[in-house]
């Protein structure tokens, strides 16, 4: 008899349960979708980025040994790690500088290569074009570590590839990874050959983008093709600028695994290899200086934000 | 046909112009080309012959004993084995992750959508090297250095990957959805039976992107795998000639093998990989 009473009232339960579910579930389920993204965003993202603010006001004064339960014993020193780092820190300097070198290298010679590319791609009547777009994507999507093995071949002061196509022109090699001077230009090479052609796809993808019939149009008013290319195909590409000029710079300065292979977990001759995540790597997990490393992360944080926020108010300015 | 033949004078460039536009594509191409070529033909040489001159693209005499080397004195099958795995995992769960968050922006409303999708696109700006230090005291502090979830878990929801899948499901008809709910269809249901196999060339897409990201990454596996028997491809390639005493040329065996699957897959859906990559860049 109970046990029937029971059943019924359970029934009873479930039904409204799953009644109100039935009535509210469109109201809730866009809370359990996002549920993934907010647990981990609040977890691997929110967490971390408060702990590095607070780690880059402290200083590791030494460590709890593992059969103690381990963990860092950690000393507040104020704004020390920030004064130390933009006073101080040759090497961070050294760091930034070699990062905005990379950058201004790579907009100013891959951005006209890689936009010149799109163009011939996107011509009429050319040839290879699939062929073109898949060799030119294969580098973007290689092992950045890869990369960096076959460059230490290429670039070999007297075994070198580079080495040996420039003495067939009658140039004479020189020490790529080896002489400080060098260091950069290599550096671009191998970013020119990473992205350059990852880059002309999103122009070629802009460039289909720009509408045939108002080019026609313009060119029926007796609009020449250099007045068309500037007035017409470049504020359509626009945003293809933003973007590619934009993860340009981000990637100069978050530069890692390339520059890490390429000098034997180094940072090259005199620290002219040397990148900011690179530094911050060695501080952080080569000579544990934690607090020194987050600082280090937060300042390249606020220049990566303050160049990108430049960036896109130049762009802005610049409505056609 | 009168309009057809004009426009070809107008803008068909002469055939001394077209023969020097097509030479410098290629020139582009075979620019392109020639490291990889160098990978392959380096793994196939001769002890040795890499430090000699004359310094030539193919070898003088083929050889196979660097794949001999590499499979049998380093643990390059167990670091392809557990790259395929940790990379596979990742990408099933971050996709399927990242097209539910994208369902829920483009298809539903709710409170703090836009504070939500806000914070989509701030952890779209955010360089991740910052949380570096913290991240990796806190996998030390869940016992997950050295074990896969390290490498798994963190980073498992791209907010780039949200932001894509929900420019895809907004093309997904409303109607389409409705007429399942009158015909008594659960919203996960809807989500499975209708949504899924709807953006199914956006799915492939990003789990591309996802794979080839998780298969390329080095320094956080560098941070959280330290045993030599966890390592993945990149750790292990980039370590390969500390411990085991290989040569280049195994080291150019290993890398040609591990860029050879993902280098397929492309080859096999590059219109859609590119379509998908450099959309989001052109609408700006």
């Amino acid at each position: 008899m109970s046990a029937s009473i029971l059943t019924t009232r359970e029934k009873a339960q479930h039904l409204s349960v799953s009644d109100w579910w039935s009535r509210n579930q469109r109201k809730v389920i866009p809370y359990i979708f996002l549920a993934p993204f907010l647990i981990s965003f609040l977890v691997f993202t929110v967490y971390p980025a408060g702990a590095a603010f607070f780690l880059s006001f402290q200083r590791v004064r030494g460590f709890i040994s593992p059969a103690e339960g381990g963990g860092v014993v950690l000393e507040y020193k104020g704004l020390d790690n920030y004064e130390r780092l933009l006073t101080k820190d040759k090497r961070f300097r050294t760091a930034i500088i070699n990062g905005a070198e990379f950058a201004i290298g790579t907009v100013l010679i891959q951005m006209p290569i890689a936009l010149g590319m799109a163009l011939l791609m996107n011509a009429p009547h050319i040839r290879f074009k699939v062929l073109a777009r898949l060799a030119f994507f294969a580098p973007y999507i290689t092992s950045a570590i890869v990369v960096g093995w076959i460059f230490t071949l290429i670039f070999q002061d007297r075994y070198g590839l580079l080495n040996a196509a420039l003495s067939m022109f009658g140039i004479e090699g020189v020490g790529w990874l080896t002489n400080k001077a060098f260091v950069m230009p290599a550096l671009i090479i191998l970013g020119l050959w990473t992205w350059c052609g990852y880059n002309s796809l999103f122009f070629l993808a802009g460039l289909q983008n720009v509408p045939d019939d108002l080019k026609e149009a313009a060119r029926i008013d007796g609009a020449s093709t250099v007045r068309v290319f500037w007035h017409i195909t470049i504020p359509f590409l626009r945003p293809v600028f933003v973007f590619v000029v934009i993860t340009g710079l981000i990637g100069s300065f978050s530069l890692f695994s390339q520059p890490y292979l390429l000098f034997d977990s180094g940072a090259g001759p005199g620290d002219s290899g040397l990148f900011p995540v690179m530094y911050l790597f060695f501080m952080g997990f080569e000579n544990f200086r934690m607090g020194y490393a987050s600082a280090i992360g937060y300042l390249l944080t606020a220049i990566i934000l303050l160049i990108t926020g430049l960036q896109l108010l130049l762009f802005r300015l610049w409505r056609v | 046909m009168l309009l057809k033949t004009k426009r070809v004078n107008i803008i068909g460039p002469g055939r001394v112009n077209l023969m020097f536009m097509n030479s410098v594509v290629l020139v582009g191409v075979l620019l392109t080309a020639i490291p990889f070529i160098y990978m392959i033909t380096a793994s196939f040489r001769q002890q040795g012959e890499l430090y000699s001159l004359p310094v030539t693209i193919m070898p003088r005499e083929w050889h196979g004993h660097n794949y001999v080397k590499l499979f049998g004195d380093t643990n390059f099958v167990i670091w392809y084995g557990n790259t395929i795995f940790t990379a596979g995992l990742r990408t099933a769960l971050g996709v399927y992750f990242a097209a539910l968050a994208g369902a829920a922006f483009a298809k539903y409303e709710f409170r703090f959508k836009r504070f939500f999708f806000f914070l989509v696109l701030a952890t779209l700006t955010l360089p991740f090297q910052v949380l570096l230090v913290p991240l990796f005291l806190m996998m030390r502090d869940f016992g997950w250095v050295d074990t896969y979830w390290a490498v798994i878990v963190p980073g498992i929801v791209v907010a780039f990957n949200i932001f894509l899948m929900r420019q895809y499901i907004e093309s997904v008809p409303d109607e389409l959805m409705d007429a399942a709910r009158i015909d008594g269809a659960s919203e996960f249901g809807i989500f499975h039976r209708i949504i899924l196999p709807l953006v199914r060339p956006a799915l492939g897409v990003v789990a591309i992107l996802t794979f080839v990201n998780t298969w390329n990454d080095f320094l956080w596996p560098l941070i959280v795998l330290h045993d030599d028997t966890k390592y993945l491809l990149s750790i292990g390639i980039a370590t390969m000639d500390g411990p085991y005493d290989v040569e280049i040329g195994a080291i150019m065996a290993a890398s040609f093998l591990s860029t050879l699957p993902i280098l397929i897959v492309f080859i096999l859906m590059q219109r859609q990989i590119i379509a998908g990559l450099t959309q989001g860049a052109i609408r700006g």
